[in-house]
């Protein structure tokens, strides 16, 4: 076997934003290996695999390949080289079924039409070849997320990839299924494959690898044999500095009743129920973890709380309110603030600058107002005070907010969203793809916050997350809460697990304690 | 230099490349038509400034423009294609010329009257799209086009059928009442007080869009409408002022221009003045600020066309050629693009090196 089937030379990408992502990084995969590629939220690690895809082009560099230099300009260059690539984000129609997605784009023909049976023919024999268990009938929308990556890997394959990049395959999947994947990713390795896998999760990096490259802050820190590294020395490479990773955190204390949510229902535009019975309360000072793969009806619950959605059964009320007609300003004059999962959409507007983002929710007050116009020098002194507190690394409250990096677009977020004294604080995937600094800072202002005496939801998929910072959890599969736990440092990782797959469910009794 | 000021000066530097190659465009025309190019092109280009007159006809131009570009800042900046300004202009000279023929005052009333009509008539023509897409998610672009036309025939039948003058021998309204009319400013130059108003206008536009929480509102709407939701704004509301403010002020345009150039309301065809105000509106990015220059440079070439078309055969319309020209450059928003982001690069890599010696 070939030593070195793949490597990137001297890469720097720099967007147009002026970040730097990349930096002079040198990456090299052998044949047949799973290779480890790792680092911060931040670190870079994306950015190079796109452009080993071709999404993204290095601004200089080489890549080469069997030793010959390409030029990768689009995915269909890179497939046609044999690499593939798994996003974290799935790249399938829910609407077609697994056949239908894997021959998409590359459909079998017959008399000028697609051929259906071919198609099938194709997923079942791609399935039987790799031992995966899917059925190449099925629709996308009915499949979990773990078999959704399993038909996005078999894409992969079926365009004839050698070198299979995957993107945090495991951020999405519980921690059965993430048993499952490596034991396929394995069987790949044997068959001559060649794996790059991306991780922030060492003990996963530790388990599945051969050799591991450490990204930090767009540079090749360094690059090792899995065997003789331990977990400490590849976080500590990984971070460059002792991050303290806990969270101080005295016991919480609850007060009253905040936010009360009685049998909520919601049946979405495909005719799918995807909130179906949904009660709980938080009280103020505690946090109210919700743990759960990504789209058992988390993301529209927050909706539903933060005012963005409208169509639901059921009462939610806050401090004491329905909310159900209230516009989204007069429930954040009642007491809720909101960080979105969709930053980039709701969470910032990207050409308005620093400090229109942080106003925008208290900008029509009146101490903000002189007269006809704006107080714009209160303005100023509000926003250069929290883009101090919040430490956003900026060149001024004037630079637009598409110019920061995530985690400084998120702590622009937080700056507006922590700071209007609200009794609700909705988090939906307050950390994702943000840097360890900038996840703890936030992480460590909720709980702030908490002992303040808000009442604080917290949604993540993150489920060492989600673990670490709630006081009380639940649990949520297929829009229902499945398990619900009084102590949320009682639970383990694997116990979750079984509730996050809905394997096992607790009792309507057993879960009524999250109501009172 | 960080990327924001790279940005602002690639903005300048498009800008005026736009300007420099309209111009190329223009004078290669002028080459390939002209019997005697270089006294046509030098006509052109120093033409406007030869007389009093002309001086004046470019402030005539501009007085106009003035409104209804405002009026296109505050409906672009919301993110709304309402080209309903070209049919608010319409209508809004001919309902202040029904005020200006039909009711008798004193100047100090009528006056502000003729424009109010014709504000109103404006602002109900901005209002149409505005409804069709706030209540139904019609989209803007096209049906404020179909309004243009409603808003010329509407026009055309009120004026044919409530003020014209049967005496005049064309289609055109009764004389207006003198104390309808803005008196000269400068003797023997057009020019006339509108032009005041128009300044006044550009500046409360100004305060309005920049500074003022409404404006803020409108801004947020159109840079980002899912997060100006989020914030708690009501954006049909934000969406609907804009609209009618920005046509109450082409409506308004309507009325100064006539008030101020005609002695009766006569034109047959739509004007061009909302599109006008469209392209000062993009050449401006949408900011008051920048809009006077637009619209000096725009009323300019107007007249040096003008000026050309009198002493060569190349006609008045090449001025319409180099406007589509700068609009399509400035619109292009990749122009330029590969040589912005080598800087971006370059510089990114200095700040880097700069860090890293520190």
């Amino acid at each position: 076997m070939e030593l070195n089937i793949l490597s990137m030379e001297h890469i720097t990408k720099v967007y147009s934003n002026g970040f730097v992502a990349n930096k002079d990084i040198n990456f090299s995969v052998h044949e047949g290996e799973i290779h480890a590629l790792v680092g911060e939220n931040g670190a870079g690690k994306s950015t190079l695999m796109k452009m080993l895809f071709g999404t993204e082009k290095p601004d200089q560099g080489r890549i080469l390949l069997h030793g010959q230099e390409i030029h990768i300009d689009n995915p269909t260059v890179a497939i046609s080289h044999g690499i593939g690539m798994v996003h974290q984000h799935f790249m399938l129609v829910p609407s077609l079924s697994v056949a239908d997605n894997l021959v998409v784009g590359m459909e079998p023909k017959k008399n000028g039409l697609y051929d259906i049976a071919k198609a099938k023919e194709i997923a079942k024999e791609a399935a039987d070849k790799y031992n995966f268990h899917i059925d190449p009938n099925a629709r996308i929308r009915d499949l979990s997320v773990g078999q959704k990556q399993k038909v996005e890997i078999l894409k992969a394959l079926v365009r004839g990839a050698k070198i299979l990049i995957l993107d945090e395959p495991t951020a999405v999947l519980t921690p059965q299924e993430t048993k499952e994947l490596f034991i396929e990713l394995k069987q790949l390795k044997s068959l001559g494959y060649t794996v790059i896998f991306i991780s922030h999760k060492l003990n996963e990096v530790k388990e599945l690898c051969d050799r591991i490259t450490i990204l930090r802050g767009g540079r090749m820190i360094s690059v090792e044999e899995i065997a003789g590294i331990t977990e400490l020395d590849i976080s500590r490479k990984m971070v460059g500095r002792d991050v303290r990773l806990d969270i101080e955190k005295k016991p919480a204390v609850a007060k009253q009743t905040i936010l009360k949510v009685s049998h909520v229902n919601k049946v979405n535009n495909l005719g799918k129920q995807v909130l179906n019975d949904v009660s709980f309360c938080i009280p103020g000072g505690v946090i109210l973890g919700i743990a759960g793969v990504e789209g058992n009806g988390q993301s529209e619950i927050s909706e539903i709380i933060s005012g963005m959605e409208r169509t639901f059964d059921g009462e939610v009320e806050v401090n004491g309110r329905n909310i159900r007609n209230m516009s989204v300003r007069q429930l954040r004059e009642n007491g809720v603030a909101h960080i979105s999962e969709d930053r980039m959409t709701y969470g910032i507007v990207g050409d308005g600058s620093i400090s229109e983002n942080i106003i925008s929710d208290r900008y029509y007050k009146k101490e903000f107002q002189k007269g006809l116009l704006m107080n714009q020098k209160k303005i100023d002194d509000l926003v250069t005070d929290l883009i101090e507190k919040f430490g956003i690394k900026c060149d001024g409250k004037d630079q637009p907010a598409r110019m920061l990096s995530g985690g400084n677009m998120q702590k622009v977020v937080a700056a507006r969203e922590f700071t209007n004294n609200a009794d609700l604080i909705i988090a939906n995937q307050p950390t994702r793809g943000i840097d360890v600094g900038a996840s703890m800072f936030l992480r460590n202002k909720l709980v702030e916050l908490r002992d303040l005496g808000a009442a604080i939801l917290l949604i993540s998929a993150d489920l060492s997350e989600v673990m670490e910072v709630s006081d009380r959890l639940i649990v949520m599969s297929g829009g229902m809460i499945s398990a619900y736990f009084e102590d949320a440092s009682q639970v383990t990782e694997e116990e979750m697990g079984l509730y996050m797959l809905g394997l096992k469910q607790m009792s309507p009794g057993e879960i009524k304690g999250v109501s009172n | 230099m960080n990327t924001k000021n790279i940005e602002k000066q690639f903005q300048i530097l498009r800008t005026l490349l736009a300007i420099a190659i309209a111009t190329a465009v223009a004078f290669i025309i002028i080459y390939f038509i002209d019997d005697n190019p270089t006294a046509t092109i030098k006509e052109f280009v120093l033409g406007p400034l030869q007389s009093r007159r002309k001086i004046g006809n470019i402030i005539t131009n501009m007085t106009p423009m003035l409104f209804v570009g405002t009026g296109v800042c505050l409906i672009f900046s919301a993110n709304q294609t309402n080209m309903a300004v070209e049919g608010g202009f319409f209508v809004g000279a001919m309902l202040a010329s029904v005020a200006a023929t039909m009711i008798k005052l004193p100047t100090p009333l009528h006056i502000p009257l003729c424009l109010m009509a014709g504000g109103v008539a404006g602002a109900a023509a901005t209002a149409i799209p505005t409804f069709l897409f706030v209540k139904y998610n019609a989209k803007p672009v096209v049906s404020s086009i179909m309004v243009n036309n409603m808003c010329l025939y509407v026009g055309l039948f009120v004026i044919n059928h409530l003020i014209r003058d049967p005496g005049a021998g064309f289609l055109a309204s009764y004389k207006f009442a003198e104390t309808s009319r803005f008196p000269e400013m400068v003797k023997g130059t057009g020019v006339h007080y509108g032009i005041l108003v128009g300044i006044v206008v550009l500046i409360v536009g100004y305060l309005y869009l920049n500074k003022s929480k409404a404006g803020y509102e409108i801004r947020t709407v159109g840079r980002n409408v899912d997060f100006a939701r989020y914030s708690g704004i009501h954006v049909s509301r934000v969406i609907t002022k804009a609209q009618l403010l920005g046509g109450f002020l082409a409506g308004m345009g309507g009325a100064v221009e006539v008030l101020g150039m005609y002695k009766r309301f006569q034109y047959q065809a739509l004007t061009n003045h909302g599109f006008d105000g469209i392209m000062i509106g993009i050449m401006a990015s949408y900011n008051p600020k920048m809009l006077p220059l637009a619209a000096l440079f725009l009323a300019y070439i107007r007249v040096g066309a003008d000026c050309m078309q009198r002493n060569s055969n190349v006609p008045v319309e090449l001025a319409n050629i180099m406007i589509s020209v700068i609009v399509i450059m400035i619109v292009a928003e990749s122009f330029l693009y590969k040589m912005k982001h080598r800087r971006i690069v370059a510089a990114a890599g200095k700040e880097l090196a700069g860090k890293e010696a520190a």
